[in-house]
Protein backbone atom coordinates (compact mmCIF):
# COMPACT_ATOMS: atom_id res chain seq x y z
CA UNK A 1 0.00 0.00 0.00
CA UNK A 2 1.57 3.37 -1.25
CA UNK A 3 2.07 6.66 1.50
CA UNK A 4 -0.77 8.03 0.34
CA UNK A 5 -3.34 5.03 0.93
CA UNK A 6 -2.15 4.90 4.25
CA UNK A 7 -2.62 8.44 5.34
CA UNK A 8 -5.93 8.20 3.38
CA UNK A 9 -6.88 5.49 6.11
CA UNK A 10 -4.69 6.83 8.93
CA UNK A 11 -5.37 10.47 9.46
CA UNK A 12 -9.52 9.98 10.14
CA UNK A 13 -8.70 6.42 11.72
CA UNK A 14 -6.03 7.97 14.58
CA UNK A 15 -8.94 10.84 14.91
CA UNK A 16 -11.84 9.06 15.25
CA UNK A 17 -9.43 6.62 17.72
CA UNK A 18 -8.00 9.20 19.81
CA UNK A 19 -10.84 11.31 20.11
CA UNK A 20 -14.19 8.80 19.88
CA UNK A 21 -12.68 5.21 21.20
CA UNK A 22 -9.76 5.90 24.29
CA UNK A 23 -12.42 8.94 25.61
CA UNK A 24 -14.52 5.90 26.80
CA UNK A 25 -11.45 4.06 28.51
CA UNK A 26 -10.63 7.32 30.04
CA UNK A 27 -14.38 7.19 31.48
CA UNK A 28 -14.29 3.40 32.09
CA UNK A 29 -11.15 4.38 34.59
CA UNK A 30 -12.36 7.26 35.75
CA UNK A 31 -15.59 5.51 37.06
CA UNK A 32 -13.67 3.20 39.34
CA UNK A 33 -11.99 6.57 41.36
CA UNK A 34 -13.39 8.41 43.99
CA UNK A 35 -14.45 11.77 44.38
CA UNK A 36 -11.85 14.36 45.50
CA UNK A 37 -11.73 18.04 46.38
CA UNK A 38 -8.98 18.21 43.71
CA UNK A 39 -8.48 19.69 40.43
CA UNK A 40 -9.01 17.17 38.95
CA UNK A 41 -11.81 16.39 41.31
CA UNK A 42 -11.05 12.30 41.35
CA UNK A 43 -8.30 10.37 43.10
CA UNK A 44 -5.98 8.10 40.90
CA UNK A 45 -6.15 4.96 40.44
CA UNK A 46 -2.59 4.42 40.57
CA UNK A 47 -0.54 5.32 43.18
CA UNK A 48 3.15 5.12 43.33
CA UNK A 49 4.19 5.39 47.17
CA UNK A 50 6.81 3.62 49.46
CA UNK A 51 8.52 1.93 46.12
CA UNK A 52 5.22 0.34 44.82
CA UNK A 53 2.50 0.47 42.62
CA UNK A 54 -0.52 0.36 44.07
CA UNK A 55 -3.76 -0.12 42.23
CA UNK A 56 -6.78 0.75 43.90
CA UNK A 57 -10.36 -0.49 42.12
CA UNK A 58 -12.92 1.40 43.87
CA UNK A 59 -16.29 -0.37 43.21
CA UNK A 60 -18.32 2.27 45.28
CA UNK A 61 -20.02 4.16 42.25
CA UNK A 62 -21.32 0.83 41.22
CA UNK A 63 -22.71 0.18 44.28
CA UNK A 64 -24.22 3.59 44.82
CA UNK A 65 -25.77 3.49 41.47
CA UNK A 66 -27.41 0.18 42.90
CA UNK A 67 -28.01 0.98 46.27
CA UNK A 68 -29.98 4.43 45.53
CA UNK A 69 -33.20 3.38 43.76
CA UNK A 70 -32.86 7.18 41.66
CA UNK A 71 -30.22 5.50 39.65
CA UNK A 72 -32.46 2.68 38.72
CA UNK A 73 -35.66 3.98 38.64
CA UNK A 74 -34.00 6.70 35.90
CA UNK A 75 -32.79 3.93 33.89
CA UNK A 76 -35.73 2.35 33.72
CA UNK A 77 -38.15 5.10 33.06
CA UNK A 78 -35.57 5.94 30.62
CA UNK A 79 -35.90 3.42 28.82
CA UNK A 80 -39.69 3.46 28.93
CA UNK A 81 -40.07 6.46 27.72
CA UNK A 82 -37.82 5.85 24.73
CA UNK A 83 -39.49 2.83 23.66
CA UNK A 84 -42.66 4.57 24.02
CA UNK A 85 -41.78 7.38 21.98
CA UNK A 86 -40.16 5.69 19.56
CA UNK A 87 -42.98 3.32 18.80
CA UNK A 88 -45.41 6.56 18.35
CA UNK A 89 -42.69 8.02 16.08
CA UNK A 90 -42.61 4.87 13.85
CA UNK A 91 -46.26 5.31 13.51
CA UNK A 92 -46.70 8.66 13.13
CA UNK A 93 -43.98 8.18 10.37
CA UNK A 94 -44.48 5.53 8.31
CA UNK A 95 -47.79 7.03 6.63
CA UNK A 96 -45.33 9.71 6.35
CA UNK A 97 -42.67 7.74 4.41
CA UNK A 98 -45.15 5.51 2.48
CA UNK A 99 -47.35 8.47 0.97
CA UNK A 100 -44.19 10.52 0.07
CA UNK A 101 -42.47 7.20 -1.47
CA UNK A 102 -45.33 6.44 -3.88
CA UNK A 103 -45.78 9.99 -4.68
CA UNK A 104 -44.52 11.19 -8.16
CA UNK A 105 -40.56 11.70 -8.22
CA UNK A 106 -40.69 15.92 -8.53
CA UNK A 107 -43.44 16.35 -5.63
CA UNK A 108 -41.47 13.39 -3.70
CA UNK A 109 -38.34 15.18 -3.55
CA UNK A 110 -40.12 18.61 -2.45
CA UNK A 111 -42.29 16.58 -0.23
CA UNK A 112 -39.13 15.04 1.51
CA UNK A 113 -37.18 18.54 1.83
CA UNK A 114 -40.23 19.66 3.71
CA UNK A 115 -40.11 16.71 6.06
CA UNK A 116 -36.27 17.79 6.47
CA UNK A 117 -36.57 21.66 6.95
CA UNK A 118 -37.24 21.82 10.35
CA UNK A 119 -34.15 20.04 11.15
CA UNK A 120 -31.85 22.39 10.24
CA UNK A 121 -33.46 24.82 12.32
CA UNK A 122 -32.10 24.93 16.36
CA UNK A 123 -33.21 21.60 18.32
CA UNK A 124 -33.18 23.54 21.45
CA UNK A 125 -35.41 26.52 19.73
CA UNK A 126 -37.78 23.60 18.54
CA UNK A 127 -38.07 22.19 21.87
CA UNK A 128 -38.60 26.06 23.12
CA UNK A 129 -41.41 26.69 21.34
CA UNK A 130 -43.32 23.38 22.96
CA UNK A 131 -42.79 25.26 26.11
CA UNK A 132 -45.58 28.08 25.20
CA UNK A 133 -47.58 26.08 23.69
CA UNK A 134 -48.59 22.99 26.51
CA UNK A 135 -48.17 25.82 29.55
CA UNK A 136 -51.11 26.10 32.00
CA UNK A 137 -51.41 29.07 30.20
CA UNK A 138 -50.23 28.01 26.90
CA UNK A 139 -51.83 28.13 23.62
CA UNK A 140 -53.37 24.79 24.00
CA UNK A 141 -55.13 25.32 27.17
CA UNK A 142 -55.97 29.19 26.45
CA UNK A 143 -57.89 28.38 23.27
CA UNK A 144 -59.60 25.33 25.01
CA UNK A 145 -61.01 27.41 27.67
CA UNK A 146 -61.79 30.36 25.15
CA UNK A 147 -63.85 27.09 23.72
CA UNK A 148 -65.48 26.67 26.72
CA UNK A 149 -64.38 23.11 26.86
CA UNK A 150 -62.41 23.72 29.92
CA UNK A 151 -62.33 25.92 32.91
CA UNK A 152 -59.46 24.97 34.81
CA UNK A 153 -55.90 24.35 32.71
CA UNK A 154 -54.75 21.15 31.92
CA UNK A 155 -51.48 20.10 33.09
CA UNK A 156 -49.45 19.38 30.15
CA UNK A 157 -45.66 20.98 30.54
CA UNK A 158 -43.85 19.00 33.04
CA UNK A 159 -45.41 16.14 32.51
CA UNK A 160 -44.33 12.18 31.06
CA UNK A 161 -46.75 13.63 27.65
CA UNK A 162 -44.86 16.81 26.84
CA UNK A 163 -41.91 14.61 26.84
CA UNK A 164 -43.37 12.42 24.51
CA UNK A 165 -44.33 15.11 22.40
CA UNK A 166 -40.81 16.35 22.08
CA UNK A 167 -39.22 13.75 21.73
CA UNK A 168 -41.87 12.96 18.61
CA UNK A 169 -41.82 16.29 17.04
CA UNK A 170 -37.70 16.27 17.60
CA UNK A 171 -36.99 13.03 16.43
CA UNK A 172 -39.52 12.50 13.46
CA UNK A 173 -37.44 13.49 10.34
CA UNK A 174 -34.83 10.74 11.77
CA UNK A 175 -37.56 7.94 11.26
CA UNK A 176 -39.11 9.30 8.62
CA UNK A 177 -35.37 9.50 6.24
CA UNK A 178 -34.39 5.42 6.62
CA UNK A 179 -38.30 4.42 6.00
CA UNK A 180 -38.51 6.44 2.85
CA UNK A 181 -34.91 5.19 1.41
CA UNK A 182 -36.32 1.64 2.55
CA UNK A 183 -39.52 1.93 0.56
CA UNK A 184 -38.21 3.69 -2.26
CA UNK A 185 -36.18 0.60 -3.09
CA UNK A 186 -39.60 -1.60 -2.73
CA UNK A 187 -40.22 -3.84 -5.81
CA UNK A 188 -42.99 -2.37 -6.77
CA UNK A 189 -44.11 -5.77 -9.40
CA UNK A 190 -43.87 -7.63 -5.87
CA UNK A 191 -47.00 -5.44 -4.76
CA UNK A 192 -48.25 -5.84 -8.36
CA UNK A 193 -47.98 -9.61 -7.93
CA UNK A 194 -49.55 -10.33 -4.76
CA UNK A 195 -52.95 -8.01 -5.96
CA UNK A 196 -52.95 -9.78 -8.83
CA UNK A 197 -52.93 -12.80 -7.33
CA UNK A 198 -55.94 -11.60 -5.42
CA UNK A 199 -54.72 -10.17 -2.27
CA UNK A 200 -56.52 -7.23 -0.56
CA UNK A 201 -54.98 -4.18 0.00
CA UNK A 202 -54.01 -4.02 3.84
CA UNK A 203 -53.01 -7.67 3.16
CA UNK A 204 -50.81 -7.17 0.43
CA UNK A 205 -49.51 -4.21 3.10
CA UNK A 206 -49.29 -6.99 6.01
CA UNK A 207 -47.25 -9.82 4.28
CA UNK A 208 -45.19 -7.84 1.53
CA UNK A 209 -44.43 -4.02 2.33
CA UNK A 210 -44.09 -4.44 5.78
CA UNK A 211 -41.75 -7.69 6.10
CA UNK A 212 -39.70 -5.82 3.10
CA UNK A 213 -39.42 -2.93 4.66
CA UNK A 214 -37.98 -4.61 8.19
CA UNK A 215 -34.46 -2.62 7.49
CA UNK A 216 -35.81 0.79 7.56
CA UNK A 217 -37.84 0.20 10.48
CA UNK A 218 -34.78 -1.02 12.54
CA UNK A 219 -33.04 1.82 11.57
CA UNK A 220 -35.20 4.36 12.13
CA UNK A 221 -36.57 3.20 15.36
CA UNK A 222 -32.30 2.53 16.58
CA UNK A 223 -32.06 5.92 15.22
CA UNK A 224 -34.85 7.82 17.68
CA UNK A 225 -34.66 5.34 20.63
CA UNK A 226 -30.66 5.22 21.33
CA UNK A 227 -30.53 8.54 21.86
CA UNK A 228 -33.79 9.46 23.37
CA UNK A 229 -32.46 7.12 26.17
CA UNK A 230 -29.85 9.48 26.94
CA UNK A 231 -31.59 12.82 25.98
CA UNK A 232 -31.00 15.75 28.17
CA UNK A 233 -32.83 18.71 26.88
CA UNK A 234 -36.32 17.73 25.97
CA UNK A 235 -36.85 16.21 29.48
CA UNK A 236 -35.22 19.03 30.98
CA UNK A 237 -37.17 21.40 29.24
CA UNK A 238 -40.76 19.91 29.44
CA UNK A 239 -40.30 17.03 31.89
CA UNK A 240 -40.13 19.08 34.58
CA UNK A 241 -39.00 17.33 37.76
CA UNK A 242 -41.44 14.81 38.42
CA UNK A 243 -39.88 12.86 34.80
CA UNK A 244 -36.68 10.94 35.70
CA UNK A 245 -34.30 10.23 32.97
CA UNK A 246 -30.38 9.46 33.06
CA UNK A 247 -29.68 11.83 30.39
CA UNK A 248 -30.99 14.11 33.19
CA UNK A 249 -29.32 12.57 36.76
CA UNK A 250 -25.51 12.31 34.54
CA UNK A 251 -26.35 16.17 33.68
CA UNK A 252 -26.46 17.12 37.16
CA UNK A 253 -23.75 14.60 38.44
CA UNK A 254 -21.45 16.44 36.54
CA UNK A 255 -22.64 20.15 36.51
CA UNK A 256 -24.44 20.21 39.88
CA UNK A 257 -23.28 17.40 42.36
CA UNK A 258 -20.16 17.89 40.25
CA UNK A 259 -19.05 14.42 41.45
CA UNK A 260 -17.33 13.30 38.31
CA UNK A 261 -16.44 9.38 39.42
CA UNK A 262 -20.37 8.50 39.55
CA UNK A 263 -21.26 10.57 36.60
CA UNK A 264 -18.84 7.99 34.87
CA UNK A 265 -20.22 5.19 36.07
CA UNK A 266 -23.81 5.99 34.94
CA UNK A 267 -22.63 7.11 31.85
CA UNK A 268 -20.70 3.35 31.76
CA UNK A 269 -23.97 1.44 33.02
CA UNK A 270 -26.16 3.15 29.89
CA UNK A 271 -23.39 2.79 27.67
CA UNK A 272 -23.96 -1.10 28.77
CA UNK A 273 -27.60 -0.71 28.25
CA UNK A 274 -27.36 0.83 24.99
CA UNK A 275 -24.66 -1.76 23.67
CA UNK A 276 -27.69 -3.91 21.84
CA UNK A 277 -29.41 -1.07 19.91
CA UNK A 278 -25.89 0.77 19.73
CA UNK A 279 -25.21 -3.10 17.22
CA UNK A 280 -28.30 -3.47 15.65
CA UNK A 281 -28.14 0.01 14.40
CA UNK A 282 -24.69 -0.70 13.21
CA UNK A 283 -25.04 -3.71 11.09
CA UNK A 284 -27.73 -2.29 9.26
CA UNK A 285 -25.62 1.37 9.16
CA UNK A 286 -22.27 -0.62 7.76
CA UNK A 287 -24.37 -2.79 5.20
CA UNK A 288 -25.42 0.91 3.66
CA UNK A 289 -21.75 2.44 3.90
CA UNK A 290 -20.04 -0.63 2.23
CA UNK A 291 -19.77 -1.06 -1.23
CA UNK A 292 -23.00 -3.44 -1.54
CA UNK A 293 -25.12 -0.83 -3.85
CA UNK A 294 -22.11 -1.02 -6.56
CA UNK A 295 -23.07 -4.54 -6.97
CA UNK B 1 -43.97 3.66 -7.77
CA UNK B 2 -44.61 7.39 -9.07
CA UNK B 3 -48.69 7.29 -8.72
CA UNK B 4 -50.86 10.46 -7.82
CA UNK B 5 -50.91 11.30 -3.75
CA UNK B 6 -54.22 9.77 -2.93
CA UNK B 7 -56.52 12.25 -0.90
CA UNK B 8 -56.25 10.24 2.05
CA UNK B 9 -52.24 10.38 2.04
CA UNK B 10 -52.74 14.14 1.15
CA UNK B 11 -54.54 14.69 4.26
CA UNK B 12 -52.47 12.68 6.44
CA UNK B 13 -49.13 14.50 4.77
CA UNK B 14 -50.97 17.82 5.34
CA UNK B 15 -51.85 16.80 9.11
CA UNK B 16 -47.79 16.34 9.71
CA UNK B 17 -46.64 19.26 8.21
CA UNK B 18 -49.00 21.28 10.71
CA UNK B 19 -47.28 19.30 13.30
CA UNK B 20 -43.71 20.05 11.87
CA UNK B 21 -44.77 23.61 11.06
CA UNK B 22 -46.92 25.22 13.28
CA UNK B 23 -44.84 25.52 16.39
CA UNK B 24 -42.30 26.92 14.35
CA UNK B 25 -44.38 29.51 13.11
CA UNK B 26 -46.15 30.56 16.55
CA UNK B 27 -42.26 31.09 17.12
CA UNK B 28 -42.47 33.44 14.96
CA UNK B 29 -45.57 35.13 15.02
CA UNK B 30 -45.09 35.75 19.28
CA UNK B 31 -41.72 37.60 18.20
CA UNK B 32 -43.35 40.03 16.63
CA UNK B 33 -45.43 40.91 19.65
CA UNK B 34 -45.47 43.95 21.98
CA UNK B 35 -46.39 42.10 25.05
CA UNK B 36 -43.18 40.55 26.85
CA UNK B 37 -45.92 37.79 28.00
CA UNK B 38 -45.04 35.30 24.93
CA UNK B 39 -48.43 33.40 24.61
CA UNK B 40 -50.54 36.65 24.97
CA UNK B 41 -50.90 39.33 21.79
CA UNK B 42 -50.44 43.00 22.72
CA UNK B 43 -50.15 44.14 19.18
CA UNK B 44 -47.38 44.09 16.59
CA UNK B 45 -43.27 45.38 17.31
CA UNK B 46 -40.08 44.81 16.18
CA UNK B 47 -38.52 46.19 19.56
CA UNK B 48 -37.71 42.28 20.32
CA UNK B 49 -35.31 42.50 17.27
CA UNK B 50 -33.92 45.66 18.44
CA UNK B 51 -32.93 44.47 21.82
CA UNK B 52 -31.24 41.38 20.71
CA UNK B 53 -29.38 43.41 18.44
CA UNK B 54 -27.81 45.28 21.29
CA UNK B 55 -27.39 42.09 23.40
CA UNK B 56 -23.64 42.23 23.83
CA UNK B 57 -23.78 38.60 25.41
CA UNK B 58 -25.78 37.45 23.07
CA UNK B 59 -23.93 38.79 19.46
CA UNK B 60 -20.41 37.67 20.74
CA UNK B 61 -21.28 34.21 21.52
CA UNK B 62 -23.18 33.36 18.53
CA UNK B 63 -19.68 35.24 16.41
CA UNK B 64 -18.07 32.43 18.56
CA UNK B 65 -20.47 29.80 17.57
CA UNK B 66 -19.98 30.91 13.88
CA UNK B 67 -16.20 30.58 14.20
CA UNK B 68 -16.15 26.89 15.38
CA UNK B 69 -18.65 26.07 12.86
CA UNK B 70 -16.98 26.73 10.53
CA UNK B 71 -13.92 25.48 11.18
CA UNK B 72 -15.62 21.98 12.55
CA UNK B 73 -17.68 21.84 9.86
CA UNK B 74 -14.61 22.33 7.01
CA UNK B 75 -12.65 20.03 9.17
CA UNK B 76 -15.35 17.19 9.36
CA UNK B 77 -15.62 17.29 5.72
CA UNK B 78 -12.04 16.16 4.79
CA UNK B 79 -12.05 13.87 7.57
CA UNK B 80 -15.68 12.59 6.95
CA UNK B 81 -14.64 12.17 2.73
CA UNK B 82 -11.48 10.34 3.40
CA UNK B 83 -13.32 7.69 5.77
CA UNK B 84 -15.71 7.22 3.16
CA UNK B 85 -13.31 6.84 0.44
CA UNK B 86 -11.83 4.26 3.20
CA UNK B 87 -15.26 2.57 3.44
CA UNK B 88 -16.50 2.58 -0.13
CA UNK B 89 -13.55 2.26 -2.24
CA UNK B 90 -11.29 0.04 -0.21
CA UNK B 91 -11.68 -3.36 0.20
CA UNK B 92 -10.99 -4.78 3.36
CA UNK B 93 -7.93 -3.81 5.70
CA UNK B 94 -7.19 -5.60 9.25
CA UNK B 95 -9.38 -3.46 11.19
CA UNK B 96 -11.69 -2.50 8.80
CA UNK B 97 -14.75 -3.65 11.08
CA UNK B 98 -13.55 -1.02 14.08
CA UNK B 99 -13.18 1.70 11.96
CA UNK B 100 -16.91 0.92 10.34
CA UNK B 101 -18.01 1.10 14.39
CA UNK B 102 -16.34 4.10 15.13
CA UNK B 103 -17.88 6.19 12.40
CA UNK B 104 -21.87 4.53 12.84
CA UNK B 105 -21.53 5.38 16.60
CA UNK B 106 -21.18 8.38 16.98
CA UNK B 107 -24.37 8.84 15.10
CA UNK B 108 -26.51 7.50 17.85
CA UNK B 109 -24.16 8.20 20.64
CA UNK B 110 -26.14 10.15 23.48
CA UNK B 111 -24.76 13.45 23.82
CA UNK B 112 -24.24 13.43 27.66
CA UNK B 113 -21.88 10.66 27.04
CA UNK B 114 -19.92 11.94 24.20
CA UNK B 115 -19.51 15.56 26.30
CA UNK B 116 -18.48 13.66 29.58
CA UNK B 117 -16.16 11.53 27.82
CA UNK B 118 -14.55 13.96 25.68
CA UNK B 119 -14.12 16.34 29.10
CA UNK B 120 -12.33 13.49 30.45
CA UNK B 121 -10.01 12.56 27.83
CA UNK B 122 -8.87 16.47 27.54
CA UNK B 123 -8.31 16.50 31.51
CA UNK B 124 -6.07 13.68 31.10
CA UNK B 125 -4.81 14.77 28.13
CA UNK B 126 -3.80 18.26 30.08
CA UNK B 127 -2.73 16.60 33.08
CA UNK B 128 -0.46 13.74 31.48
CA UNK B 129 0.80 15.97 27.92
CA UNK B 130 0.01 19.47 29.33
CA UNK B 131 -2.07 19.88 25.98
CA UNK B 132 -4.85 21.45 25.79
CA UNK B 133 -4.00 23.70 28.20
CA UNK B 134 -7.02 25.38 29.04
CA UNK B 135 -10.46 24.19 27.32
CA UNK B 136 -12.54 26.65 25.11
CA UNK B 137 -12.54 27.05 21.27
CA UNK B 138 -10.19 24.37 20.64
CA UNK B 139 -11.61 21.74 22.64
CA UNK B 140 -15.01 22.36 21.32
CA UNK B 141 -13.94 22.70 18.03
CA UNK B 142 -11.86 19.26 18.08
CA UNK B 143 -15.35 17.88 19.87
CA UNK B 144 -17.72 18.74 17.28
CA UNK B 145 -15.37 17.61 14.80
CA UNK B 146 -15.37 14.03 16.39
CA UNK B 147 -18.97 13.92 15.57
CA UNK B 148 -19.81 16.31 12.54
CA UNK B 149 -17.04 13.64 11.15
CA UNK B 150 -19.27 10.91 11.20
CA UNK B 151 -22.45 12.88 9.13
CA UNK B 152 -20.31 13.66 6.51
CA UNK B 153 -19.11 10.19 5.87
CA UNK B 154 -22.89 8.85 6.19
CA UNK B 155 -23.78 11.74 3.12
CA UNK B 156 -20.50 11.51 1.22
CA UNK B 157 -20.23 7.35 1.14
CA UNK B 158 -23.97 7.17 -0.20
CA UNK B 159 -22.87 9.73 -2.92
CA UNK B 160 -19.62 7.53 -4.01
CA UNK B 161 -21.34 4.60 -3.58
CA UNK B 162 -23.87 5.83 -6.42
CA UNK B 163 -21.51 7.25 -8.65
CA UNK B 164 -20.35 5.03 -11.50
CA UNK B 165 -17.23 4.00 -10.74
CA UNK B 166 -16.12 3.25 -14.33
CA UNK B 167 -15.00 6.84 -14.64
CA UNK B 168 -12.45 6.31 -12.05
CA UNK B 169 -11.57 3.26 -13.70
CA UNK B 170 -10.93 4.77 -16.91
CA UNK B 171 -9.15 7.56 -15.71
CA UNK B 172 -6.96 5.14 -13.66
CA UNK B 173 -6.58 2.76 -16.89
CA UNK B 174 -4.87 6.10 -19.02
CA UNK B 175 -2.61 6.59 -16.35
CA UNK B 176 -3.86 9.25 -13.84
CA UNK B 177 -1.90 9.08 -10.65
CA UNK B 178 -4.66 8.15 -7.63
CA UNK B 179 -4.58 11.81 -6.16
CA UNK B 180 -5.31 13.25 -9.78
CA UNK B 181 -7.97 10.88 -10.56
CA UNK B 182 -9.62 11.83 -7.25
CA UNK B 183 -9.30 15.44 -7.66
CA UNK B 184 -10.66 15.87 -11.22
CA UNK B 185 -12.32 12.44 -11.67
CA UNK B 186 -14.48 11.94 -8.13
CA UNK B 187 -14.15 15.19 -6.31
CA UNK B 188 -16.13 17.04 -9.11
CA UNK B 189 -18.94 14.07 -9.02
CA UNK B 190 -18.92 13.81 -5.14
CA UNK B 191 -19.32 18.06 -4.51
CA UNK B 192 -22.70 17.98 -4.17
CA UNK B 193 -22.36 15.53 -1.18
CA UNK B 194 -19.53 17.55 0.00
CA UNK B 195 -22.03 21.03 0.34
CA UNK B 196 -24.66 18.90 1.59
CA UNK B 197 -21.95 17.62 4.16
CA UNK B 198 -20.94 20.81 5.38
CA UNK B 199 -23.87 22.21 5.65
CA UNK B 200 -25.20 19.51 8.06
CA UNK B 201 -21.93 19.87 10.31
CA UNK B 202 -22.55 23.64 10.33
CA UNK B 203 -25.84 23.38 11.68
CA UNK B 204 -24.66 20.36 13.79
CA UNK B 205 -22.31 22.31 15.36
CA UNK B 206 -24.05 25.64 15.48
CA UNK B 207 -27.06 23.54 17.11
CA UNK B 208 -25.30 21.90 19.55
CA UNK B 209 -25.76 22.59 23.76
CA UNK B 210 -25.20 19.68 25.43
CA UNK B 211 -21.06 18.34 23.73
CA UNK B 212 -20.07 21.95 24.24
CA UNK B 213 -21.48 22.44 27.55
CA UNK B 214 -19.03 19.90 28.88
CA UNK B 215 -15.80 20.72 26.77
CA UNK B 216 -16.35 24.31 27.52
CA UNK B 217 -14.22 26.48 29.59
CA UNK B 218 -14.62 30.46 30.84
CA UNK B 219 -14.49 32.46 27.87
CA UNK B 220 -15.47 30.33 25.27
CA UNK B 221 -19.93 30.36 25.32
CA UNK B 222 -21.62 29.71 22.43
CA UNK B 223 -24.80 30.66 21.29
CA UNK B 224 -26.88 27.80 22.35
CA UNK B 225 -25.52 27.91 26.10
CA UNK B 226 -26.45 31.58 26.06
CA UNK B 227 -30.06 30.78 24.34
CA UNK B 228 -30.69 27.79 26.96
CA UNK B 229 -29.29 30.06 30.31
CA UNK B 230 -32.05 32.47 28.99
CA UNK B 231 -34.80 30.05 28.25
CA UNK B 232 -34.28 28.44 31.99
CA UNK B 233 -35.50 32.11 33.25
CA UNK B 234 -38.42 31.55 31.23
CA UNK B 235 -39.83 32.23 28.10
CA UNK B 236 -38.62 35.45 26.67
CA UNK B 237 -39.92 37.33 22.96
CA UNK B 238 -36.08 38.11 22.71
CA UNK B 239 -35.61 34.24 21.86
CA UNK B 240 -38.64 34.26 19.67
CA UNK B 241 -36.57 36.91 17.66
CA UNK B 242 -33.50 35.08 17.77
CA UNK B 243 -35.38 31.82 16.40
CA UNK B 244 -36.96 33.65 14.08
CA UNK B 245 -33.63 34.44 12.29
CA UNK B 246 -32.12 31.41 12.49
CA UNK B 247 -35.21 29.85 11.03
CA UNK B 248 -35.20 32.43 8.08
CA UNK B 249 -31.45 31.88 7.54
CA UNK B 250 -31.39 28.19 7.85
CA UNK B 251 -34.53 28.08 5.09
CA UNK B 252 -32.61 30.27 2.59
CA UNK B 253 -29.29 28.11 3.10
CA UNK B 254 -30.99 25.02 3.02
CA UNK B 255 -33.33 25.59 -0.13
CA UNK B 256 -29.85 27.49 -2.02
CA UNK B 257 -27.67 24.69 -1.48
CA UNK B 258 -30.71 22.57 -2.42
CA UNK B 259 -31.12 23.97 -5.72
CA UNK B 260 -27.01 24.26 -6.18
CA UNK B 261 -26.60 21.01 -5.70
CA UNK B 262 -30.01 19.64 -8.01
CA UNK B 263 -28.29 22.20 -10.94
CA UNK B 264 -25.23 20.42 -10.72
CA UNK B 265 -27.02 16.91 -10.54
CA UNK B 266 -28.64 17.75 -13.61
CA UNK B 267 -25.46 19.20 -15.38
CA UNK B 268 -23.43 16.01 -14.34
CA UNK B 269 -26.59 14.00 -15.66
CA UNK B 270 -26.34 16.18 -19.01
CA UNK B 271 -22.36 15.87 -19.43
CA UNK B 272 -22.01 12.78 -21.35
CA UNK B 273 -24.23 13.36 -23.70
CA UNK B 274 -22.65 16.08 -24.81
CA UNK B 275 -19.26 14.48 -26.20
CA UNK B 276 -21.42 11.50 -27.60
Amino acid sequence: MSWGWRSVIGVPYIWLALFFLVPFVIVFKISFSEMAYAIPPYTDLVTWANEQFTLSLNLGNYAYLFTDDLYIRAYLSSIRIAAIATVICLLVAYPIAYVIARAEPATRNALLMLVILPSWTSFLIRIYAWVGILKNNGLINNFLMWLGIIDQPIAMLNTEFAVYVGIVYAYLPFMVLPLYTNLMKLDNSLLEAASDLGAAPWKVFMTVTLPLSKAGIIAGSMLVFIPAVGEFIIPDMLGGAETLMIGKVLWQEFFNNRDWPVASAVAIVMLLLLLLPITLFHRYQARELENEGAN
Amino acid sequence: MGKKVSSLGRTYLTLGFIFLYLPILILIIFSFNESKLVTVWGGFSTKWYGELLHDKQMLSAAWMSFKIAFLAASTAVVLGTMASIVMVRMGQFKGKAAFASMITAPLVMPEVITGLSLLLLFVAMAQTLGWPAGRGMLTIWIAHVTFCTAFVAVVVSSRLREMDASLEEAARDLGAPPWKVFFLVTLPIIAPALISGWLLAFTLSLDDLVIASFVSGPGSTTLPMVVYSSVRLGLSPKINALATIIVLLATTGVLTAWWLARRVETQSVELPTHHS
